[in-house]
């Protein structure tokens, strides 16, 4: 039994599919942040089984790219969630509707 | 020497400018009465360039010059040219000679002014214009100084802008040359459509050979429009008498002597074109004609001492027009010239009297100015004979030989010589009573007025305009022509006065009909110090009329100035309110509605935003699924 690229993207569906519904259903911001972190890094994982597939780097670039922004991306989101926190005693996305029309 | 100034004529236009920018940066370190003093060395200095310059023009040794300065718009062949001949000559000399006494003048009757300084750099702004208008050797720079003059004009009439009514007047007279302006351009465009160039050396060379008999009226008609705004002619004189609001040396100096005869000095200029189309010519002298007429009837009636000399300004430059609509362009220049002598003198006697009279203006509450005012006095007689047309003095001369060669050129002209020598009547018996009423008779004057001769500074101008308008007649007689002979060169179609028994015999009738005018003039304003009711009694409706101006300010409020402020408020308060406005507040509703029904889009629930993009992204899946790509 030989390990596919179909595995891999198996995988990375299901880690996708984690990911995507702990957004919907959690109502935590940091649990919200770990499980959009589970779906960027499910889709690097099918950037690189891809690029292994077709021996193409593009595939490990792109990741590089993701890897980057969503180490950015952490560093704002968990700075803007410490801020409320501190000022609300909360991190429920639930709670935070200023914004709202 | 005169070589040198022909080559570099702009020395005549740069003196005064240097004076302006000087002036206006220093004048108030510098102070009164300096400022006055510089000024008038700049515009003196002027005129002695230029009178080195037109030696050899007098000689005759020399021919006309153009003075290449600059290229300017070559497009719009508008290049900075300056043309030295005969008649340029003789306008710089007018304009800078009178601007000098003027400017003399004025630094005794603007002393004490707190915008003494500013007052002459204006002066000598005016100056740097009105040269830089007649020097031109292009339509395009002549159109600047045309422009510039209007402008200081303008600045010059509100002086006193805390006056409302000067304030009014300036704005009035810059309106109205804006109407002329308007004609005058439109026939500069057919011109340089015509010939591709706005240069007067190929334009008025030979302007027959690219120029059709119609086209040449339609420029004609066109560039009168414009002379008549600028030099006050029937219908749009109406600026004029309301210019008086400004200082009396600016009436002298701009509104008699100078700006206002920018118009004849233009239809002299373009001679040739109007040579083209004799339907042009007429309507140029019978514009002319009527103005005169038209406003020595009402200058008859006015008590306002400048008003009198503001219509008779506009009667008189109706004669030049008449003059140079008959191609007598030399008669209409000497009149031109003649009139600044002695209208420049009857305007600053005029203000010598207000300066007197402690600012009193009108001439029912003068008389018995005589002994008070000696100098002022001799002087105002030698103007009112000059402008009557009693020989010699100066306005004799020049009038007879307009109204002589109308005569000459035969039909519809001699109508015009006919309303001439009325007028000349009409113009004795005016001067006469306006000299009467204010200096003989009994003092009508206000307790507590106590007149004084003016200064020496006033005085001496005076004395030396008066010398003018006694001898200026002389350089042009039908013994000897000289002017005539000295401007030939400048003008190709040329009506000359009749000669021999005929121009005799018409001079001793108008001659005849002015003193008429004077005579009845006597009669009845010096025997009794109420005269004006004597004669109000006899046609009263008429009089009041005349004293009114035909209410012809009150017809042009009613016919264009009302309606043009019905549109205005149209404008504004239905067209911009309503349509203007609606467009741009509607696109502002339109949003703000858009907005307001998407606006509970935004739940406030981040769950249920992470949905919409969960739920938008599987609908792109199986959008692709389905379609099989883009």
């Amino acid at each position: 039994m030989t390990v596919t690229a179909g595995w891999y993207m198996t995988l990375a569906a299901v880690l996708f599919s984690i990911g995507a519904l702990g957004i919907l259903m959690r109502r935590n911001a940091v649990v919200m942040f770990m499980c959009i972190e589970l779906m960027l890094n499910a889709v690097n994982l099918t950037f690189i089984a891809a690029g292994q597939e077709l021996r193409d780097l593009t595939g490990q670039l792109a990741v590089f790219f993701v890897l980057v922004v969503a180490a950015a991306e952490v560093v704002v989101g968990l700075a803007i969630i410490v801020a409320v926190f501190r000022n609300r005693k909360t991190a429920s996305v639930d709670e935070f509707n200023e914004l709202k029309g | 020497m005169s070589e040198f100034f022909i080559r570099n004529i702009w020395l005549v236009i740069l003196l005064p400018a240097i004076g302006t920018v000087v002036l206006h940066f220093f004048g108030r370190r510098i102070g009164q009465p300096i400022a006055g003093w510089i000024a008038s060395t700049m515009i003196g200095l002027s005129f002695f360039v230029g009178l080195i310059a037109a030696v050899p023009l007098f000689q005759g040794t020399a021919e006309a010059h153009v003075a290449h300065v600059f290229n300017w718009i070559p497009a719009l062949g508008a290049t900075a040219e300056l043309l030295w001949d005969p008649l340029s000559a003789l306008m710089v000399l007018v304009v800078a000679g009178v601007g000098t006494l003027i400017h003399i003048y004025a630094i005794g009757y603007m002393h004490g002014d707190e915008r003494f300084t500013r007052f002459f750099v204006y002066m000598n702004l005016f100056a740097t214009s009105m040269l830089t208008l007649v020097l031109a050797n292009n339509f395009a720079v002549l159109f600047v100084g045309w422009e510039l003059v209007g402008l200081c004009s303008y600045l010059l009439i509100s002086f006193w802008y805390v006056r409302p009514s000067a304030a009014a007047a300036g704005k009035k007279a810059f309106i109205v040359n804006r109407i002329g302006d308007f004609g005058f351009l439109i026939g500069l465009m057919i011109i340089f459509s015509t010939f591709g160039t706005l240069s007067y050396t190929t334009v008025l060379d030979d302007p027959g050979k690219l120029l059709g008999a119609g086209t040449a009226t339609a420029v004609g008609l066109l560039l009168l429009v414009g002379a008549t705004g600028k030099s006050a002619q029937l219908p749009l004189y109406v600026w004029l008498p309301d210019a008086m609001e400004g200082p009396t040396p600016v009436s002298a100096l701009i509104h008699a002597a100078t700006m206002v005869t920018a118009g004849v000095f233009m239809i002299a200029r373009t001679s040739s074109i109007y040579a083209l189309s004799d339907t042009a010519s007429i309507v140029v002298a019978t514009i002319g004609a009527l103005t005169a007429f038209y406003a020595a009837t009402i200058a008859m009636a006015q008590t306002d001492i400048k008003r009198v000399l503001a219509y008779s300004t506009i009667s008189q430059l109706g004669y030049m027009f008449l003059g140079v609509g008959s191609a007598a362009y030399v008669a209409g220049v000497f009149h031109l010239m003649t009139h600044a002598f002695f209208k420049a003198l009857l305007f600053l006697g005029a203000g010598a009297v207000i300066h007197g009279m402690s600012d009193e203006q009108d001439i029912l509450k003068m008389g018995g100015l005589w002994s008070k005012m000696k100098t002022t006095g001799v002087t105002m007689a030698v103007a009112t004979l000059a402008i009557s047309g009693i020989p010699p003095f100066a306005g004799f001369w020049s009038k007879d030989e307009i109204l002589s060669s109308a005569f000459a050129r035969g039909g519809w002209w001699v109508v015009l010589w006919a309303i001439g020598l009325v007028t000349a009547g009409l113009t004795a018996f005016y001067m006469t009573r306006w000299f009467v009423l204010t200096f003989l008779g009994e003092p009508r004057w206000d307790d507590g007025i106590h007149p004084h001769e003016a200064p020496k500074v006033m005085t001496v101008p005076l004395m030396v305009l008066a010398a003018l308008a006694t001898v200026g007649g002389l350089i042009n007689t039908p013994f000897k022509a000289g002017l005539e002979h000295f401007l030939e060169p400048s003008f190709k179609h040329l009506t000359s006065a009749p000669a021999g028994a005929t121009v005799w015999l018409l001079a001793a009738v108008s001659v005849a009909v002015a003193l008429v005018g004077i005579g009845v003039a006597w009669r009845l304003y010096s025997r009794t110090d109420r005269a004006e009711e004597t004669w109000t009694w006899s046609i009263p409706a008429l009089w009041r009329r005349m004293g009114h101006a035909y209410y012809m300010d009150d017809v042009y409020g009613t016919l264009l100035v009302a309606p043009g402020k019905l549109v205005a408020a149209w404008s504004a308060f239905v067209f911009d309110k309503k349509v203007i406005d609606g467009i741009v507040n509607g696109t502002g509703t339109i949003v703000r509605r858009i907005g307001a029904a998407l606006r509970p889009l935004q739940s406030g629930f981040v769950r249920s935003y992470a949905l919409t993009i969960a739920a938008g992204a599987v609908g792109f899946v199986i959008w692709f699924l389905a379609t099989g790509g883009l």
